[in-house]
């Protein structure tokens, strides 16, 4: 499949993203290149192959309901680019 | 009690249309703290105060899950009769906004910890089943504060975090009354179960609606609106009434429903359309990666399903096979968990039935009426059971009791020191009594003569007599006996 | 001490704790270095004067117990450090200041060491060469004119430069292993879970995975020993005892079975590779291990797998990069979504906008099959391939690069011939593996070349001793001009 330059314009404006006008031809030329490249393992049949859902073969860990962090307003603040 | 009929319907010109509705409420669970970080849930807090590095995404913070979250889920689950799931996924869903701070919401899409359940409500016309769809685990986002600054935004992430279980029903309910008594009785199963405080001015309990219309004997869905993020049951059923109709006016005109997400406007009282975002619905859900699968263990499942508390609907019956309640009685008595705790306590030290006409009386009217809830009550179960003994045992009548109740009110005193202070004991010993009938017989052998000639009304002179001179505390139904048969005599 | 920089950490450590050198005339000595290499821009932040500092505090109460005790240790520029800006390679965190530390990093403190400097990367560790990062490229100590490798560039290029005794690196495809092996030094991507993820700016959460970069192979057990461990804030730690990898380090491999992979020879491989890989083979035969033939038959698809994946969840993870709460906050835009886009565009280099793009169109609807799920189903091929061999065989020896290092701009505009540079790597990420790449040998050009050795999930003690052994009998020694200074 190619990607055109509206479908890049769309994918950019879920990612907010803008995309600067005098580069979405390259930026098409480039996605499309990778594209080719991935579309590689349409080669497969993955028919009857689960899906991968986590790399650990373990279950998820999990802690304690105790309060144990927040109250720490100044530090949450501290980089922010505007604040009140 | 006579069954009445279903009849929430629209009547259009057309024909006769169904309304058909799901709800997908989002229930904050109770938990000390969040659902992936150790901040605190308390309501209220100073803006950005309950904020942990996690909660304002910051980069390389990772979430690690609350267990007692998972609990309370699969506990809600089994208190909705539901499947829990052994295995669950998080995915996020993503989307950007000023109080999504990680861009992201953590939630659960393909596999929700909770699967297909069940949740019972007594309507006027019998009860009726409702389906639920699913119960998963997420997120909550945090708040934008438009008001303070007409330039800016400010975001208070006090909430960014906090667990929610989004309970989806299926698309059961068919008039806005159902809906709230769906609403109802979720918030009651989850007051039991201790998941969820229920308290809508909190907003920790909220919903989506979905609503739908069809002509009556149609077997296919018409197009559905969701009305989004709907925080009291008043507010959900005018949204439901106002989307119906307008859901009916379009269709009676011959024109189309839009599937598409609506608000519903307090002020106006009307829904109306979101502005439409051509890519609002493309959340690209998929698993999380800083997290696994849950994998939960059938023993945990069966550990909380044993230590589950009694639940409504089994209380309902217990009620009225063990106190010989009616079903009305049994519902209001069950449809919070401390009135009926406080039933019971009063209930064991005293009359079953009276305890119930009782507390749903005089007691619900005066708490009604000083706005107190039953766990706040100013008159104790104990004393409560007290003054019920002494109507029953006759020890005071019902009028009297009127007034000690009131004292007790007042003063939180127990009953038969109010009682026996105010002399307020009913004289129901007959011999005392055929005494006193007697001195007053004597007393007025003129009128004994005229009652028995035939003036029967003066009766009512003799029983006003042995009262003024019990002082009130003569048992009126002995008295009347004692003085009938020795009139006759 | 003429040239306390030129030695190996093991050996620098035996001397301070010999106290034939201080920590302060160390420190000192490694500053003097930095100040002198500036071209090749290794390092996005210094801190001299704290690292004096901890310095003098060590040599007054020196504490020789620990695994890493007196040693400043720059470290890459995706570790989160406490009041010291972190930037990722980013302009959209150039201003960032964490007010926390990643738990690796934290970990090489609580072992005695100290900070030296943040390391220059690609930008949010996405690239091969160490060219995208917003502070400039890295250059390769090698030769001017060549790129260090990626994304850990200014780790690869300060250890072999000798501005740091050892270093730090990510590795979400190769990030570690490929700058390694450009740059003739050791590096190990440790087991998915075995190093905590806490504090490290993620690119690809279910890939990244921080290691060491030394100059030997015991440098990087010692290193190693000291960065991992359990940490209960990152839910994919793993929960096992910590190992003492230096302690156990020995060269006997007599009778392992090693296993070479026919599918990692390519196309157009230079013959050099063959070559090397044909003496790696030897060095562990001759040194009584059993070579076997297996074969990986999904290694192809590997790298097509490996850019769904890590793009899609770099998509996600970069999401929180909006302007709102920290960092780079753009000042055009009449509202909300105006300021996101232009904050993003402008805030975001070209490489990583692409793949954020590349992983937002991934996942949207109606392609999320196509794609993502698509490559989560080949990446579980990848990992049975290893499973299946892993059966039989106790490490896998691969050439750890398709090419020697490049020359700077030669790749920049074919993005598909820079990726094709982890071909060798990727493979282990997708399926969390741990794996070593050691210098072998020289190309024909004279620059470095590395082999790599895979190992089961957790087996780091064992492709370390292989590595040691082959290191012992390899007789490369990595022998750099200082024409910068």
């Amino acid at each position: 499949m190619s990607l055109d330059k509206e479908k890049i314009k769309h994918v950019a404006k879920l990612a907010r993203i803008s995309v600067d006008e005098a580069k979405v031809d390259s930026l098409t030329k480039d996605l499309n290149s990778i594209f080719k490249f991935i579309e590689q393992l349409n080669e497969l049949n993955t028919d009857k192959v689960e899906p991968l859902t986590s790399i650990l073969n373990q279950s998820l860990r999990s802690r304690k309901d105790e309060i144990s962090d927040g109250k720490i307003r100044e530090k949450i603040l501290k980089n922010s680019p505007k604040k009140k | 009690m006579s069954k009445e009929k279903f009849d929430y319907f629209i009547n259009g010109e057309k024909g006769k249309y169904e309304v058909v509705i799901g709800l997908e409420v989002h229930a904050q669970v109770l938990s000390n703290s969040k659902l992936f970080s150790g901040s605190s849930t308390k309501f209220g807090a100073d803006p950005n105060k309950q904020v942990s590095l996690i909660d304002s995404a910051f980069p390389g913070m990772l979430p690690v899950i609350n267990e007692e979250c998972v609990k309370q889920a699969v506990r809600t689950g089994l208190g909705l009769n539901a499947k829990i799931n052994n295995y669950s996924v998080f995915d996020r869903k993503n989307y950007f906004y000023a109080d999504l701070p990680q861009g992201y919401q953590i939630s659960q899409y393909k596999n929700p910890i909770v699967g297909e359940g069940k949740v019972l409500l007594d309507m006027p016309y019998g009860s009726k089943e409702i389906g639920i769809e699913r119960l998963h685990l997420e997120q909550d986002a945090g708040k934008s504060i438009h008001d303070m600054d007409p330039s800016s935004t400010y975001v208070d992430l006090n909430r960014s975090g906090i667990a929610l279980m989004e309970i989806v029903s299926k698309p059961h309910l068919r008039s806005p009354d159902e809906v709230n008594a769906y609403i109802k009785k979720l918030r009651t199963i989850m007051r039991y179960l201790g998941t969820c405080d229920g308290n809508m001015q909190e907003g920790s309990l909220r919903a989506d609606v979905n609503v739908s219309v069809r002509k009556v004997g149609d077997k296919n869905f018409g197009t559905r609106c969701e009305i989004k993020n709907v925080n009291s049951i008043k507010f959900m059923q005018m949204a439901i009434e106002y989307e119906a109709n307008r859901q009916v006016e379009l269709l009676e005109d011959g024109k189309e429903i839009d599937q598409e997400t609506r608000l519903f406007d307090t002020k106006k009282n009307e829904t109306r359309s979101m502005r439409s975002k051509e890519d609002a619905h493309d959340y690209r859900y998929f698993p999380d990666p800083d997290l696994l699968p849950l994998r939960l263990e059938q023993k945990l499942i069966d550990d909380l399903k044993k230590s589950l508390p009694e639940l409504p609907d089994n209380k309902k019956e217990r009620f009225i096979q063990e106190y010989g309640l009616n079903s009305y009685e049994a519902n209001v008595l069950v449809s919070e968990k401390e009135i009926s705790d406080y039933y019971e306590e009063v209930a064991k030290l005293s009359d079953k039935k009276l305890a119930a006409t009782w507390i749903m009386g005089d007691l619900f009217a005066m708490l009604n009426d000083k706005g107190l809830n039953i766990s706040n009550s100013p008159i104790s179960a104990k004393n409560f059971a007290e003054l019920v003994q002494s109507i029953k045992s006759g020890e005071i009548s019902g009028r009297i009791a009127k007034e000690v109740f009131e004292i007790m009110v007042e003063s939180g005193d127990n009953p038969k020191k109010i009682i026996e202070s105010k002399g307020m004991k009913q004289q129901s010993d007959p011999k005392e009594l055929e005494k006193m009938i007697n001195e007053i017989l004597s007393k007025n052998k003129d009128k004994v003569d005229q009652y028995k000639a035939g003036k029967e009304k003066l009766f009512g002179f003799f029983v006003g007599q042995v009262m003024k001179l019990s002082g009130g505390n003569a048992n009126p139904q002995l008295t009347n006996e004692i003085l009938k048969k020795l009139l006759k005599g | 001490m003429s040239n306390i920089t030129n030695q190996s950490l093991s050996e620098i450590l035996e001397n301070i704790k010999s106290k034939k050198i201080s920590s302060l005339e160390l420190t000192q000595a490694y500053i003097k270095n930095i100040e002198n290499a500036k071209k090749l821009n290794a390092f996005v932040t210094t801190t001299f004067d704290q690292a004096l500092e901890n310095a003098k505090k060590f040599d007054n109460k020196p504490n020789n117990e620990q695994l890493l005790s007196g040693v400043p240790l720059a470290v890459k520029d995706l570790f989160c450090t406490e009041n010291i800006k972190t930037t990722a390679g980013s302009n959209i965190l150039n201003n960032f200041v964490p007010s926390y530390e990643s738990t690796v990093t934290k970990n090489l403190w609580n072992n005695g060491a100290f900070l030296l400097g943040k390391l220059n990367c690609d930008e949010f560790a996405m690239g091969s060469s160490n060219e995208t990062s917003f502070f400039g490229n890295v250059i390769n100590p090698i030769g001017d004119h060549l790129v260090p490798g990626g994304s850990s560039g200014g780790s690869s290029s300060a250890l072999a430069a000798d501005l740091t005794p050892a270093t730090i690196g990510t590795d979400t495809g190769g990030s570690i292993r490929q700058p390694a092996s450009f740059t003739g030094t050791v590096g190990l991507k440790p087991t998915y879970g075995l190093c905590s993820r806490w504090g490290i700016v993620a690119f690809a959460s279910s890939l990244d995975q921080a290691g060491p970069m030394t100059k030997t192979v015991n440098d990087c057990s010692i290193m190693l020993e000291a960065m991992s461990g359990f940490d209960e804030k990152d839910s994919t730690s793993i929960n096992k005892k910590k190992e003492t990898y230096s302690k156990n380090l020995k060269d006997n491999i007599k009778g392992l079975k090693i296993g070479i992979p026919k599918e990692y020879r390519v196309d157009n491989m230079p013959k050099e590779i063959d070559e090397l890989w044909e003496k790696g083979k030897k060095i562990l035969k001759d040194l009584g291990a059993q070579l076997i033939d297996i074969s990986l038959p999904h290694t192809k698809y590997a790298l097509p797998t490996y850019y769904i994946v890590a793009p899609a969840e770099a998509s996600s993870n970069l999401a929180r990069y909006d302007g709102v709460r920290y960092g780079y906050r753009s000042q055009k835009g009449k509202d909300l979504i105006e300021m996101y886009e232009n904050t993003r565009s402008e805030g975001f280099g070209d490489e990583v906008k692409r793949r954020i793009l590349i992983g937002t169109y991934v996942l949207s609807s109606g392609y999320y099959d196509a794609y993502y799920l698509k490559a989560q189903k080949v990446r579980q091929l990848i990992k049975k391939d290893f499973d299946d061999s892993f059966t039989k065989i106790d490490a896998i020896l691969t050439p750890s690069t398709p090419s020697s290092a490049f020359k700077i701009g030669e790749k920049t505009n074919d993005p598909v011939s820079m990726y094709l540079n982890d071909i060798f790597t990727v493979p282990v990420n997708l399926a969390g593996l741990p794996a070593l790449s050691l210098p072998a040998g020289l190309d024909k050009q004279g620059y470095p070349l590395g082999l790599q050795l895979i190992g089961k999930a957790l087996d780091e003690q064992k492709i370390l001793n292989i590595g040691y052994a082959f290191e012992k009998n390899c007789g490369y020694k990595n022998e750099i001009k200082k024409w910068w200074s």
